[in-house]
């Protein structure tokens, strides 16, 4: 499992602070480990440490988990079979505070997020990779919960959690739990699926309403105490990408809408594919709970984060039945044309009162404003 | 949205864009005085909508921007102080003081914390007895009640470590100083329609008659916009000067009785110095003899103020309203919201900021 196991201070000796800690167990009376990991209700630097307790929690938690036969060969790496064509590969790592969430957690969203990077890519997933490091003291049930809901959005997306890695760092060190995620997927199709395809007279298509991941972690988050139903919009987008491709669609550019939020994600496109994009403000969906949202903290939505949103390029000729396309898809049934390509640069908004501005990348986060 | 929707149609904008094609036979100069508007206007391009004589210009009504770099400065050295917890609004986190901004005390290891109300940072207080809580009361009116509200309720609870840093301003003694300046260029004023919500508008029903200009209380969604723009133009052409309401939905003439009183009893009025401005008399407001104990310039020593250091920025001319941030030799360049020199780029309230966020060149014409 990655990496070679850090020195086990626990290997070897007994530890009195550790069995006076756990209660007298008497179960395992083995010199290298005292305890038998079942009576831990939290993680300990032991955890992480290479022995018996590391390996532990790999069988109960992870492999129990994700239950797949190239984790249970318990070797360095897996050993998969490839498919034809061409691979797409991608990386990232999930931080978040509060790990739950209202719509989601952490879990589903190392998933999903992964998963979503290759749908971009037009790629169908295959294999995810997962490292964890956890802060020292984090409830082993939190664990077993967030593992539990990446292997429900795992099957889900139909992707193979393959290999893993477990660190444990210092109380304090942390923020309960960091995952770290690799994706390969296959890519079936003969696109070039991104920024430089994307051409003047593409019509631009937005899979749903905005905003809804981002007001709903800050509403938890900073205790904003709105009573409404904002939910976190964390899906996988494969099946809506999955649905253009088998619909022949010419697809140019796929974009997932994360951090930054729409606009952010426009400008980068008309930034690299060299292109002016026009979109129309009224055409944006932005639901109640998070217009509301927004209203009061000052935020404009066009910048907020999303877990389960995309924008699509495609010629103008095919907008219409890759709409039909999208919306036949669970996650994509408010999918919508929002703009369309032109020649120049940036990216230009018709305000809803029938104005025009550009649209920019903040410099850093939105902040709420005073008043 | 209900109440939001109806304030953004198109179509009523288009009507008060004819509307005020037809009525402005002169130019006329008019200074929208909240950075909420500002921000409307620039967001929602309302100037595109405007005949090419009206000229708005864009006051002092932002809270970030006015804040002096000297209490900057105090906030970051209190903020800094290991006993200390510092909690303030969002976006003063960004604003440079003399040598830097509150985000990077927090990086150094300063516990800032970004709070939604000042009682949330009461609530921090009486969490933390063995730290001084210290909030950073900023703004106009709009925020003087819950400002107030804080160390009412600390006051109530008997916590003996929470205090206010306080950088309150108001709004008339500022117009009364545009209105003073030869500079002077406006001829109308769009009023702050959250500002008069607390306040109500009778405070300005003699600045009007002072100096002849006609006052709109005017609210922030683009056709509120659009509509104050009309009334004050309609006021202009027909040599009227006096207060009207646009914003009833929200604003009535008396104001927010309990939210004054609040103040009344918290504040006493005092001089502030206004960044980029300089020092007004009776425009900003201190915290009362009675609570006197929760005052952070008390406990911790007093803000120092000094002489504004030379700068190529022209902040103080932008938030007058007598020249426009494109005007500025450093805007865009030595200046911009990665790198502000001036506070009015750091908020998205601010001038420079949002005519750099929307690109609004001056040879984009109107505004």
């Amino acid at each position: 499992m990655g990496d070679p196991p850090m020195p086990n201070p626990f290997i070897g000796k007994v530890s009195p602070a550790l069995g006076e800690a756990d209660g007298a167990d008497g179960i395992d009376f083995s010199l290298e480990c005292p305890l038998p990991s079942s009576r831990h209700d939290r993680i300990t630097l032991g955890h992480g440490g290479g022995g018996r307790l590391m390996h532990s929690l790999i069988d109960r938690v992870f492999k129990k988990a994700f239950n797949d036969p190239a984790l249970a060969a318990a070797h360095d790496g897996a050993d998969l079979p490839s498919p034809p064509g061409r691979l797409a590969m991608t990386t990232d790592s999930y931080v978040v505070h509060p790990l739950f969430f209202p719509g989601s957690d952490i879990g589903a969203m190392a998933v999903n997020g992964t998963v979503n990077d290759l749908a971009m890519c037009g790629a169908s997933p295959l294999y995810l990779t997962a490292s964890f490091i956890l802060e020292e003291g984090l409830e082993m049930a939190t664990l077993e919960k967030v593992v539990a809901s990446m292997a429900g959005a795992a099957a889900a997306a139909g992707i193979r959690v393959v290999t893993g890695d477990t660190k444990v760092v210092e109380r304090g060190k942390g923020d309960g739990i960091f995952i770290c995620t690799a994706g390969v997927g296959a890519i079936g199709h003969n696109l070039a699926i991104n920024p430089a395809s994307v051409k003047p007279g593409d019509a631009v298509l937005l899979s749903g309403d905005i905003g809804r991941h981002g007001m709903a972690v800050m509403a938890v988050r900073e205790n904003l105490g709105f009573t409404s139903d904002l939910r976190s919009d964390c899906a996988c987008l494969w099946p809506g990408v999955e649905a253009l491709l088998k619909a022949g669609i010419q697809v140019h550019c796929l974009r997932d809408l994360t951090r930054g939020g729409l606009a952010t994600s426009l400008v980068e496109i008309s930034g690299t594919g060299k292109v002016r994009i026009l979109v129309n403000e009224s055409a944006i969906p932005v639901g109640e709970a998070v217009q509301g949202a927004c209203e009061v903290l000052g935020l404009d939505p066009l910048y907020v984060a999303n877990e389960g949103r995309f924008v699509a390029f495609v010629p103008a000729s095919e907008a219409e039945r890759a709409l039909a396309a999208l919306r036949s898809t669970v996650h994509c049934e408010g999918a919508t044309r929002i703009g369309t390509v032109e020649s120049g640069n940036g990216v230009v908004m018709k305000s809803t009162i029938g104005a025009s501005r550009p649209l920019d990348m903040l410099s850093g986060e939105q902040l709420p404003r005073i008043c | 949205m209900k109440f939001v929707d109806e304030y953004r149609d198109g179509k009523s904008a288009a009507e008060y864009a004819a509307l005020l094609a037809g009525i402005t036979t002169r130019p006329w100069t008019i200074m929208e005085v909240c950075g909420g508007q500002t921000h409307s206007i620039v967001k929602n391009g309302i100037n595109e909508l405007l005949p090419e004589k009206i000229t708005l210009v864009h006051g002092p009504g932002c809270p970030v921007c006015v804040t002096p770099a000297e209490i900057l400065d105090k906030a970051m050295e209190l903020a800094a102080r290991p006993d200390v917890i510092f909690c303030s609004f969002g976006d003063m986190l960004r604003v440079p003081g003399n040598a830097t901004d509150l985000f990077q005390v927090r990086a150094a290891g300063g516990d800032v914390r970004i709070v939604y109300s000042p009682l949330d940072a009461v609530k921090i207080a009486s969490e933390n007895p063995a730290k001084e809580v210290i909030f950073f009361a900023v703004g106009f009116e709009t925020t003087a009640p819950a400002n107030a509200m804080s160390v009412i309720e600390a006051k109530r609870r008997g916590l003996r470590n929470f205090s206010l840093l306080v950088s309150q301003v108001i709004v008339p003694p500022a117009i009364g100083a545009i209105l003073s300046s030869p500079a002077n260029l406006v001829q109308g004023f769009l009023a702050a329609g959250h500002v008069c919500t607390v306040m109500g508008f009778r405070e300005y029903e003699p600045i009007a008659e002072k100096y002849r200009v006609p006052i709109v209380v005017t609210g922030f969604e683009p056709l509120d916009i659009l509509q104050g723009i009309a009334m004050c133009v309609l006021q202009l052409e027909k040599g009227q000067a006096i207060v009207e309401n646009q914003y009833s939905r929200s604003v009535r003439r008396e104001g927010n009785q309990p939210a004054q009183e609040a103040v009344a009893r918290a504040f006493r009025i005092v001089k502030r110095k206004w960044r980029g401005i300089g020092e007004i008399p009776a425009s900003g407001l201190g915290l009362a003899e009675e609570f006197f104990l929760f005052d952070a310039e008390a406990r911790f020593g007093p803000v120092a103020y000094g002489a504004d250091a030379a700068s190529e920025c022209i902040a103080g001319q932008v938030l007058q309203g007598v020249r426009k941030p494109p005007e500025c030799p450093a805007f865009g360049t030595k200046c911009h919201p990665d790198h502000p020199l001036g506070a009015p780029m750091v908020s998205s309230e601010g001038a420079c900021s949002a005519y750099y966020r929307y690109r609004r060149t001056a040879s984009a014409g109107t505004s």
